[in-house]
């Protein structure tokens, strides 16, 4: 990759990011956060080859620490990531049915936890 | 050498192939409604760019890599699962910070090495180096903050000054390995020392108020680092997705730091942000008026439209699904509820509607500081749980609050105003709540759960 071509690939994927991100509603913030987060996570790969091209035990120790570290950013971004994504549901994604029997469990353990008070 | 093209032409593929996946993703998860399939897209990139890996050209230490992705994944996978939606943000901190750390250790190896091919390369390496290394140090306090383990800003005179001196000495070592001028590992050392150290000089000041933007700064430092070091590994993936992170992430700091009224600047080098020092504005003059829950709970029953404010305190008290299991029966008596939400109730924007997710609060029914401050005027009850500051009239009309021109929710509107609190302690930032004492509001007092609940019994009775 000559360093023109790299340029280029700079600039356009910095316009992308940000088109991407204009216009979400503060309500993703926190996520969307975490998504980009999660992203950045590639560095994975990079760790790998200077992990898999190190040669001195000070090189291999350090690219250790860089894959350990990579892999924990890319895995714990995603699983929080998603822990946080699978939450998100309409009242119409709900169901009518499925949320009137939710709430006739809730309202037994309500009535429990009010009468102990 | 047939192999060896086809390996190298697999790698490129697949890399391509990442890169769609990950844009395709963040664009999915920038709205609810498609949010959930965007981190599985992004997700499914990230495997195909790692198992591609594997068959880098010349690639060694294979049994050391597993090792290493076998731990650090595991530890994070279950740290991940496990944490509370409340501690959801110091986590992020964790995260991003081991991402610039292992962005600082590909430029560690790269330099140790000596192997650069031109400058411009090598400079490349350093200048990641830095800025990796910034993120990992400043993300680590960050996150000691939030989990309480740091709980002083330590501040004094000639701070910034201290931390250009820092930057400066990082710099010039920078420039001397980059250049190939002193590029010894004695140099590299003590960059990468120079750059840790100011990270966490840079962080230690700043309060935990302001954290939440100086975590998506980090953020948005992390992906350019990443980036950097994929110029280093002519790594089309990196630089592509680092750069998206780079600049998503730092439109996302710009719009979080005006959600909460703060300019960057004001965030990185003023050092406000946490109660101490601060000025409290004017006195509050009046008196806090008590309300039963009874009394409350046949005010919330009779309502024709209720909206409810969330903050923190609630999430910290554990109430929140409390609350949804009382805004069902207000609803199912016909009452119209609705969420206003802050852009910094809970610990960064956006944290509070994660939390009333997690309780089964549908995203329909939360509305944000814009759509929702003309309609307090037609609201007959706000009721304010755990949120202070976010809801004080003082940031209106008291230009000697520390809190003046930040928005706020209109909740002083309504025709009445319940606040349940835990006792009579003034809010995050240390200031007098002039809503508390208004002649429409009544006070809840007791511990968030435990109010919600004789509300809802309260409602029942009715």
């Amino acid at each position: 990759m000559t360093g023109i071509v790299a340029l280029y690939i700079f600039m356009l994927a910095a316009f992308t990011g940000y088109e991407v991100i204009a216009k979400v509603p503060v309500i993703l913030h926190t996520p969307l956060m975490s998504g980009s987060n999660f992203v950045h996570g590639i560095v994975l790969v990079g760790a790998m080859v200077a992990l898999g091209s190190a040669g001195t035990p000070l090189e291999k120790s350090i690219g250790f620490i860089g894959v350990l570290l990579a892999a924990g950013n890319a895995v714990g971004g995603y699983a929080v990531t998603e822990r946080m994504l699978e939450m998100f549901k309409s009242s119409g994604a709900r169901g009518a049915r499925g949320g009137k029997d939710g709430k006739d469990g809730k309202d037994n353990k309500g009535a429990a936890a009010a009468g102990t008070h | 050498m047939d192999a060896y093209f086809s390996a190298a032409a697999l790698i490129q593929a697949s890399y391509l192939l990442t890169a769609f996946l990950f844009i395709m993703g963040l664009k999915r998860m920038s709205s609810p409604v498609t949010a959930r399939s965007g981190i599985l897209w992004a997700g499914a990139g990230m495997l195909v760019a790692t198992l591609a890996t594997f068959f880098y050209p010349g690639l060694t230490n294979f049994p050391l890599i597993i090792i290493a992705v076998v731990i650090g994944s595991a530890i994070a996978w279950i740290s991940g699962r496990r944490v509370a939606m409340t501690n959801i943000p110091q986590m992020i901190a964790l995260y991003n910070g081991m991402g610039g750390g292992a962005a600082a250790a590909i430029a560690a190896v790269e330099l140790y090495r000596g192997e650069q091919q031109t400058t411009a390369s090598a400079t490349l390496a350093v200048v990641g180096g830095i800025i990796g290394a910034v993120s990992f140090s400043g993300s680590l306090i960050a996150f000691g903050k939030l989990q309480g383990l740091i709980r002083k800003s330590l501040r004094f005179g000639g701070q910034q000054l201290l931390n250009l001196l820092i930057l400066a000495v990082a710099l010039l070592l920078g420039g001397m390995v980059a250049s190939g001028f002193n590029a010894t590992p004695a140099a590299v050392t003590g960059l990468f020392a120079a750059a840790l150290l100011l990270g966490l000089s840079m962080t230690l000041p700043i309060g935990g108020a302001d954290m939440p933007v100086v975590i998506s700064l980090y953020n948005a430092l992390t992906g350019l680092a990443v980036a950097f070091e994929g110029f280093v590994l002519g790594n089309a993936a990196m630089i592509i997705a680092g750069t998206v992170v780079g600049s998503a992430g730092t439109l996302l700091t710009q719009l979080m730091a005006k959600a909460m009224n703060r300019s960057l600047g004001n965030v990185l080098f003023s050092g406000f942000g946490d109660s101490s020092g601060a000025s409290t504005g004017s006195a509050v003059t009046g008196s806090l008026k008590p309300i039963e829950a009874a009394d409350a709970g046949v005010m919330m029953a009779f309502a024709q439209k209720i909206i409810i404010v969330p903050g923190y305190g609630m999430a910290v008290a554990q109430a929140q699904h409390k609350v949804w299991e009382l805004c069902q029966l207000l609803i199912d008596r016909g009452v119209t509820v609705r969420f206003a939400i802050h852009p910094v109730a809970g610990r960064m924007p956006g944290h509070m509607n994660v939390l009333l997710a997690e309780a089964g609060v549908p995203y329909d029914l939360i509305a944000d500081l814009d759509e929702i401050n003309a309609e307090f005027e037609t609201a007959d009850v706000a009721l304010i749980i755990g949120a202070n500051d976010v809801v004080n009239p003082v940031a209106r009309n008291d230009k000697s609050s520390p809190i003046y021109g930040m928005p706020i929710l209109n909740a002083d509107k309504a025709k009445n105003v319940i606040v349940i609190k835990r006792g009579q302690g003034a809010g995050f930032s240390g200031i007098e709540n002039a809503l508390f004492y208004l002649d429409n509001t009544r006070m809840l007092y007791g511990d968030g759960q435990a109010a919600v609940a004789a509300l809802i019994a309260a409602v029942k009775s009715v």
